[in-house]
């Protein structure tokens, strides 16, 4: 395949990725990861790195948006960032020793659990039990809602501290956002409400990506040639996404969509990782 | 707690990403166009891991970059677009200092550090 044949084809199917990355929430690499290495047979760790670019893109494009609406917690964001980009630097680290066909196995099981949490039904809640710890580290505050401003309180540091230490090391090791876990470490484990940890999750999704993308980026795994239509293909596709999500409410046909999409791309990557095709 | 730094911070903060993410992306779309079109028709293998490529170390890839050679202008805009959120991660540290918040400028300060190690580490291997 030429050059410019393979660039287009992968324009196009980024494209896609960010889009329903950026509708169902899960973030493009979900299908990114799985095209390259399924569809186009590009080796797994150049498919990561390329992808933790993209992540780093989306992510720190729409932050900059929720952070300017006030409902990004930044201390909380600021505090859960030494566990992400500790957890992705032993992540990425771990990916160079790690033999491919476990990264695609390990990938395949994170993406039926999230396929599985996307669907799972949100309830906005709000706590006003203020941990010690919470209040040491002034992690509580308020958001904008359409009724004014509302105060939470934020539950079990040391527990979201933990899960978050895991959500980076998934981050590092397969090159994805790994917004879902973030967002269970924040709704259920500190029980903040799902406004403020979704756009938390995201303010911190680019940090924890560029802790382990320079790690990739040195051992040679960022491919200019390849990265470039995929940066730009999931970007445009999160931005088109993030229009078409303001028009429309109910996206839960997208969702279910998604999930089944998803699900059959996690069987191919276990079956591929098992049978050592990956 | 002063609440107007705080929302000057996010004002920084979101001006920060948003140029980092317009900037490395124009970077990126124009090294591409120059790559395009001198190789667009060369043949595409990804299938197995090459050696380190040129553009790892930041003196190949401004090297490349004075040459004029499309991927390195690419690699240029992809390391700005990693910086970004480091930047933005900088930026806020300077703002709890501002705002007189040490705890958070020590908590800003140690990922800093995770980060910076992260990147020593790629060097030692």
């Amino acid at each position: 395949m030429s050059v410019i044949e393979l660039t287009l084809i992968i324009l196009i199917g980024s494209y896609f990725a960010g889009l329903l990355g950026s509708l169902t929430g899960l973030g493009g690499g979900f299908i990114i990861i799985p095209l390259l290495t399924l569809l186009l047979h590009v080796d797994i760790h150049y498919a990561i790195g390329a992808s933790l670019v993209s992540v780093i893109a989306t992510s720190s494009g729409s932050a900059a948006a929720y952070v300017k609406e006030g409902i990004t917690n930044m201390r909380l964001g600021m505090f859960l960032e030494i566990a992400t980009t500790a957890g992705a630097f032993a992540g990425a680290i771990l990916a160079i020793y790690t033999p491919t066909h476990y990264i695609a196995i390990l990938f395949g099981l994170i993406l039926i659990l999230s396929a599985i949490m996307s669907l799972r039904k949100k309830t906005q809640q709000i706590t006003n039990h203020k941990s010690y710890l919470a209040q040491k580290l002034k992690l509580n505050s308020s958001y904008p809602t359409a009724d004014g401003m509302v105060e939470y309180g934020v539950n079990n540091v040391t527990g979201g501290f933990f899960m978050m230490l895991f959500a980076g090391v998934i981050s590092g090791l397969l090159g994805i956002g790994s917004g879902a876990l973030k967002v269970v470490a924040m709704d259920n484990i500190m029980r903040i409400p799902f406004k403020v940890s979704t756009t938390t999750s995201n303010f911190m999704i680019g940090v924890t990506a560029a802790a382990s993308a320079v790690v990739y980026l040195q051992r040679g795994y960022i491919d200019p040639a390849l990265s470039m239509p995929i940066v730009i293909g999931v970007l445009l596709g999160a931005l088109t996404g993030s229009k078409i999500l303001v028009q429309s409410t109910s996206s839960k046909w997208i969702r279910v969509m998604f999930s089944v999409i998803v699900s059959i791309l996690a069987v191919q990557m276990i079956y591929n990782g098992v049978m050592g095709k990956i | 707690m002063n609440k107007l730094k705080d929302t000057d911070i996010q004002a920084i903060i979101g001006w920060v990403l948003r140029t980092g993410v317009i900037l490395s992306i124009a970077i990126v779309l124009f090294g591409g166009a120059v790559y395009i079109y001198r190789h667009g028709h060369d043949i595409a293998n990804y299938s197995t891991f090459k050696d380190v490529s040129d553009f790892v170390q930041l003196s190949g890839i401004i090297n490349g970059i004075l040459t004029f050679k499309g991927k390195a202008i690419i690699q240029g805009g992809i390391v700005l677009l990693i910086a970004t959120p480091i930047i933005r991660v900088a930026f806020s540290a300077v703002g709890f200092v501002f705002e007189k918040d040490y705890l958070y400028t020590g908590i800003t300060l140690l990922v800093l550090l995770i980060i910076f190690i992260s990147m020593l580490s790629g060097h030692a291997g």
